[in-house]
């Protein structure tokens, strides 16, 4: 079953949409309620970091009925140094974006906990493109 | 029809020109009975007449139930009231109220590694969550709630007394249908201690109506009235928890569609640190019960003047009756907690997840062929639950009436054919006869 979401840079409002979605499907589906908890944090993480540092992009969503394959890829200013961005605390986040209570660098950390499988592929000054999977 | 968009779990379909609420997707919130033009959605009670078969009938009642009658009229008299209509004891629900925070308090204590801890204080917003958002059901207090508290403090008072337990009649008083329900399918215990269940507003009609006739000839018994204390007085308005718990982050949410935005993203993790939630399924919590006759904030600010009251005697240094309980709280405490609630997810499609993808794929197949603007013509109220009843319960897809035009313009159906899925849902018109 494939999803397909739009994220629009900057758009704050409309973060999680994408995670509320696959939220109710994975609810149908019987999957178990901390797996789906870590898909939705997994993929609200994804989404927000698409909107606070890109300029906006696409999340793909590939649900079979034994795992969940998410692609947040965005276009925007890459991660020069991915090991780096990995680790907790570690954040570029703009001034305004913190003052709204996001960028505290626990995205990809938060991520990379949440998940089985993540790959993360960055072209400095292309984009970024997120791949995660859930097991269920 | 209107019930049909206002349930919050989408529980309600139409057939045969009748609305029928699935009972395993029912939480008792009472949205349906509130929009319900015709009166059609009632409230079942226990017949009054039980409460005469017991030499010892105990009407149970909420702090609500005082705010419906005006301020004039004494609490002393509405205790009065109850006494001539039948019953031998009156106790308020809400003297539970200092042993059940307090029983939370323990409890939150002990599980630190749980938070935030929901309050089981509202049953329809314990099957919300039962139902809705089984990720949060462990967040949920395993505690009785202040009626239950309360029923069995009066039980074991009224034995102290030498009165045996057959001769008692334990009525609860309900502001609304989810405290009926709790009461006749109790979630977490076997079998609850009351014996019979009387709906607020009847209630108020018989005392008012007592109160009235008595008018002036009215002569004072000499009935106890218990005095509570200004935080059991309040403990069932919004906040009313809130305000006596020690936790630092917390929230106090009424109304359904509040509390459903909110755990949306609680479950989501997008709200950090809470400790404590205090969630109610009504406006205005238990004064904007279904049940209330009375305006919601009149009944509160009613209320909030009694527990002003109660306040100014405690400074006074005396202590409210409802720290009578206090003898008994150590037997309360230990007899406090239920079973954990479990998770009852109704929106699964299916248990074994290969069929539920499956019926999923077909329900968002079917999807796509559907206007998406959640008529209700259908009798389901959105377009998404009627491709579920499709497939899960094979109703016709004729049922639609965009489907049927579609359907028509392919000569696929007759008119007859149309006019007999259109009366499958709404029975048959009789207004539509040829004049």
């Amino acid at each position: 079953m494939h999803q397909e979401y739009t994220v629009i840079e900057g758009d704050f409002v409309n973060a999680g949409k994408a995670s509320s979605s696959v939220k109710k499907t994975l609810k149908q589906l019987n999957v178990d309620p901390a797996k789906v908890k870590r898909v939705v944090v997994a993929l609200y993480e994804a989404e927000v970091n698409a909107i606070a540092h890109a300029y906006g992009g696409k999340v793909l969503v590939d649900i079979d009925s034994d795992k969940i394959k998410m692609v947040v890829a965005d276009k925007g200013p890459g991660i020069p140094d991915i090991a780096l961005a990995m680790q907790e605390g570690y954040s570029t986040a703009r001034p305004e974006v913190r003052d709204m209570g996001f960028g505290a660098g626990m995205g990809l950390p938060n991520m990379q906990k949440n998940v089985d499988k993540l790959n993360v592929t960055s072209e400095v000054g292309v984009g970024t493109t997120v791949e995660m999977e859930v097991n269920f | 029809m209107r019930c049909l968009k206002a349930c919050p779990t989408e529980a309600i379909r139409i057939t045969d020109g009748t609305a029928y609420i699935q009972e395993h997707r029912c939480i008792d919130c009472g949205k349906c009975h509130e929009v319900c033009p015709a009166e059609a959605v009632y409230v079942n009670q226990d017949d009054f007449g039980m409460v005469h078969t017991f030499p010892h009938s105990v009407a149970l009642i909420p702090a609500v139930f005082l705010g419906q009658f005006p301020e004039d009229i004494r609490v002393s008299r509405i205790y009065d009231a109850l006494m001539e209509l039948g019953f031998r004891h009156v106790f308020e629900v809400e003297s539970g109220a200092n042993i059940f925070a307090e029983a939370k308090e323990k409890y939150a204590r002990e599980h630190d590694d749980i938070r935030p801890m929901i309050s089981s204080f509202c049953p329809a917003i314990v099957r919300l969550i039962q139902i809705k958002y089984p990720s949060l059901v462990e967040n949920i207090f395993p505690i009785k709630a202040p009626l239950d508290l309360s029923a069995l403090y009066c039980i074991q008072e009224l034995q102290n007394r030498g009165i045996p337990r057959e001769e008692i009649g334990l009525f609860y008083v309900t502001p609304c249908a989810a405290k009926i329900a709790a009461v006749k399918a109790p979630i977490g215990e076997k079998r609850s201690i009351i014996d019979g269940v009387i709906n607020m507003d009847s209630l108020f009609n018989l005392t008012y109506r007592k109160i009235k006739e008595q008018g002036k000839k009215y002569i004072p018994h000499q009935s106890r009235t218990i005095n509570l204390s200004s935080d059991a007085i309040l403990s069932t308005l919004t906040n009313g928890e809130r305000r006596i718990c020690l936790a630092k982050k917390s929230y106090a949410i009424d109304g359904i569609q509040n509390v459903m935005d909110f755990l949306d993203k609680l479950e989501n993790d997008e709200v950090e640190d809470v400790e404590f939630l205090e969630l109610r399924a009504c406006d205005q919590s238990c004064a904007g019960a279904l049940l209330s006759y009375e305006n919601r904030f009149l009944c509160g600010a009613r209320m909030y003047a009694r527990a002003r009251k109660a306040a100014e005697r405690e400074r006074n240094g005396e202590v409210p009756r409802d720290r009578d309980m206090d003898k008994m709280k150590d037997f309360l405490l230990d007899n406090s907690t239920v079973e954990p609630p479990q998770p009852r997810s109704m929106f699964v499609l299916d248990k074994d997840r290969s069929k539920a993808f499956e019926k999923m794929e077909r329900i968002n197949r079917l999807k796509e062929r559907l206007p998406q603007i959640d008529c209700g013509l259908c009798g389901a109220p959105t377009c998404e639950s009627f491709a579920g009843d499709v497939v899960i319960n094979r109703i016709g897809l004729s049922r639609c009436i965009f489907y049927q035009r579609h359907l028509e313009r392919k000569d696929d159906i007759t008119r007859q054919e149309c006019i007999a899925a259109m009366n499958a849902v709404w029975g048959k018109d009789d207004r539509m006869k040829e004049e």
